[in-house]
């Protein structure tokens, strides 16, 4: 279908899932497997609407590993696809996320995180997935991963999921979190044509001269679909350019570091964050997701007290803007990193401030965002002790 | 003069993937060779064949056939093939995987794949256990029988797969014994003519692995016992369709049915609702092809 009339241009006033669906659209999804969880349901839910209205095709799967699976071979029969899940579902995504990752495939994964382990509470925010996110498929790899700390970003970042999935050829993640994907607020749905939309990367050369894994000089390869007569082999083991499986430690060495080098060495391209007066602050409080949002009062009450109080806004928490933070970190007198889990990407945060100012984390298990006082207790202890 | 030695279905073959990993006497080249001379037979263009499989001896097939050819994680060729299938509904999807990879761990996808009646070709080759990992057993393994995680004997009832396929939704329903070349190539071609979820189970010796730890003689010895125990049962009831490699092994065509298929009965179902979407999906159709 042409694709303006199936964006719908104008104000809305959405939730953070539907926002999602909606951006998947935008960016020219048409086909959605998933399986329905708390609190990542919505975006199923208006996705079993919306793409059969439109042309695309959205199905229910037996489970989490199945709609993982499906959304891959849809995009090798030639759709921009995307799934969407929480807690559990995330968990049996990684297999498949992993085979996503090995066998280049475009396509986009929300997770709207919830408190775990396990089934925990599902109604209830957390932030406990974010190194799940980086690591939770086994073997060597790097991700892409998108914060969105509203339904309007939910929206944009979801775009933009799919652009950097097109270009750099994996699958992205959108790690919403609960109150942003139930949150309800105003959202812009620009006109066709505003935003960039990436298409696929086709390959233009012949069947027989095409290397289905050899990548152009920004390390990825461009990409055919299923049934145009390239006859091509795709696979999870470790494989050459013709995309042969290759057992062997120099077919790993060669592949698998330019799987990673790809993001690493386009990383300029990818991040992205945002800075509130955060040079030179005396504090800088650094989060993503609802928290950043939450972080605002506090922040504002420590300026009334007098204090320079800066926000670093993670937009992608992978890859994580290192250079960036690594260069306020001697700006600033100390950090306050408050996440709903215990401890995650602070780590990445102490990586980079590498003891240049302390660096204190404020915890909280999940279930609800963190109460403002426990965030500015945290600011005016560092400032104090800095 | 130098001769070049082909094969009628190499142009099928990733040629340059030979020699191939599987042991020799082992059934699946049998099964392949029959799959290969069904595509041909088939007259549909090879160009539009996609197959799809899993992890195991029999996983490796799409790695060699010269098709469009997805190896994907264990257990899960299925639902990457509905995801295939139904994002471009002109190819032609066949699932070809072992009995642990299709019935163990993609238990689960092999039957709602079967109950939603999805357009794919599944063919599974039975040989009783886990053959790439050394032989362990698999919910195919029959009673008693020694794997190398069952020393003291298998205790545990197997699967009858065409009668969970059966029993699941699947339109076709065959089994043949690698002996049985002729009419598993015929049953393949016939498969792979009819729309819906359709299924052929090859039972195939494991000669280095199940077959030899059960004293079953040599692949040779597995062929005869094929030829002198197979009982042809067209349109047997699935449920007494027994395999027995003591006593008797049933095989033939038992289900050929006819029900919507999943895309069918849905895009029957959203024309109520949606009267323009046809519109839309024959515009796409035409983008398609256009290429
Ligand atoms: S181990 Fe068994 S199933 Fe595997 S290739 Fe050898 S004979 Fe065939």
């Amino acid at each position: 279908m042409k694709a303006e009339k199936s964006i719908l241009s104008g104000k809305h006033f959405f939730q953070g899932d539907t926002a999602c669906a909606e951006g998947g659209i935008y960016a020219g999804c048409r086909f959605f497997g998933g399986y329905p969880i708390t609190p990542a349901t919505e975006v199923a839910e208006r996705m079993a609407e919306r793409l059969p209205a439109i042309g695309g095709i959205y199905i229910q799967m037996e489970d989490e590993i199945a709609s993982m699976c499906a959304v891959l071979g849809a995009a090798w029969g030639g759709r921009k696809s995307m799934t969407s899940t929480s807690g559990p579902g995330f968990s049996l995504m990684m297999e498949n996320f992993g085979l996503g990752i090995m066998t280049e495939t475009p396509c986009v994964l929300v997770n709207v995180q919830r408190a775990g382990p396990s089934t925990g509470l599902p109604t209830a925010v957390g932030q406990g997935d974010m190194m799940q996110a980086r690591w939770g498929s086994h073997g060597v790899y790097e991700v892409i991963a998108l914060c969105p700390s509203s339904p309007q970003e939910a929206f944009n970042l979801t775009v933009r999921a799919f652009n950097l999935s097109e270009k750099y050829r994996l699958p992205v993640l959108v790690m919403m979190d609960e109150v942003v994907g139930h949150m309800t607020e105003k959202v812009v749905i620009p006109e066709p044509g505003e935003l960039e939309v990436v298409p696929r990367r086709e390959s233009r050369v012949a069947p027989d001269a095409y290397l289905p894994f050899k990548p152009d000089a920004d390390l990825v390869p461009p990409m055919v679909r299923a049934g145009q007569g390239y006859h091509i082999h795709v696979t999870g083991l470790t494989h050459d350019e013709r995309g042969y499986p290759v057992i062997t430690k120099e077919a790993q060495e060669k592949l698998v570091r330019r799987l990673c080098d790809k993001i690493r060495v386009n990383r300029k391209d990818i991040l992205s964050w945002e800075e509130r007066e955060a040079e030179n602050a005396d504090v800088l409080v650094v989060a993503y997701g609802i928290t950043a949002r939450i972080a605002m009062l506090p922040i504002q009450m420590a300026r009334k007290k007098g204090l320079k109080v800066g926000l670093f806004r993670l937009i992608t928490a992978w890859p994580f803007p290192e250079e960036r933070l690594r260069k306020l970190a001697g700006t600033v007198g100390g950090v306050v990193v408050p996440e709903i889990n215990y401890g995650q990407m602070v780590f990445e945060v102490e990586r980079c401030v590498a003891g240049k100012a302390p660096v204190r984390l404020v915890s909280h298990m999940g279930g609800s965002t963190h109460r403002p006082e426990d965030i500015l207790n945290a600011i005016m202890d560092v400032a104090k002790n800095k | 003069m130098e001769m070049k030695e082909t094969h009628p279905i190499d142009d099928l073959i990733r040629t340059d993937r030979i020699p191939h990993i599987w042991c020799s006497g082992c059934g699946i080249g049998i099964a392949v060779h029959c799959f290969l001379n069904a595509i041909r037979k088939s007259g549909i263009p090879p160009k539009n064949f996609a197959v799809v499989s899993g992890i195991g001896c029999s996983g490796r097939v799409a790695g060699y056939v010269k098709l469009d050819s997805f190896h994907t994680t264990h257990g899960r060729p299925i639902p990457f093939a509905v995801g295939l299938k139904l994002a471009n509904d002109r190819l032609k999807v066949v699932v070809f995987s072992g009995d642990g990879d299709l019935i163990a761990i993609g238990g689960n996808h092999f039957i709602h794949a079967a109950r939603r009646n999805v357009d794919i070709t599944v063919i599974c080759v039975n040989n009783f256990n886990y053959g790439m990992t050394g032989g362990q057993a698999a919910p195919t393994t029959p009673v008693r029988a020694r794997t190398s995680t069952t020393p003291y004997g298998n205790f545990e009832f197997p699967f009858n797969l065409a009668y969970l396929a059966a029993g699941s939704g699947a339109v076709y329903v065959s089994r043949w014994t690698t002996l049985h070349a002729k009419q598993l190539e015929d049953s393949m071609l016939e498969a792979l003519g009819k729309k819906g979820f359709t299924f052929v189970e090859a039972i195939s010796p494991c000669p280095t692995l199940y077959n030899r730890m059960n004293k079953l003689g040599t692949a040779l010895d597995f062929m005869k016992f094929c030829k002198e125990h197979s009982v042809i049962r067209h349109g047997a009831d699935p449920k007494t369709a027994n395999i027995d490699l003591r006593g008797d092994i049933v095989v033939g065509r038992f289900v050929n049915v006819e029900r919507p298929t999943f895309t069918d009965f849905l895009e029957e179902g959203l024309a109520q609702g949606l009267p323009h979407r046809k519109a839309l999906l024959d515009e796409e159709r035409k983008e398609f092809e256009h290429e």
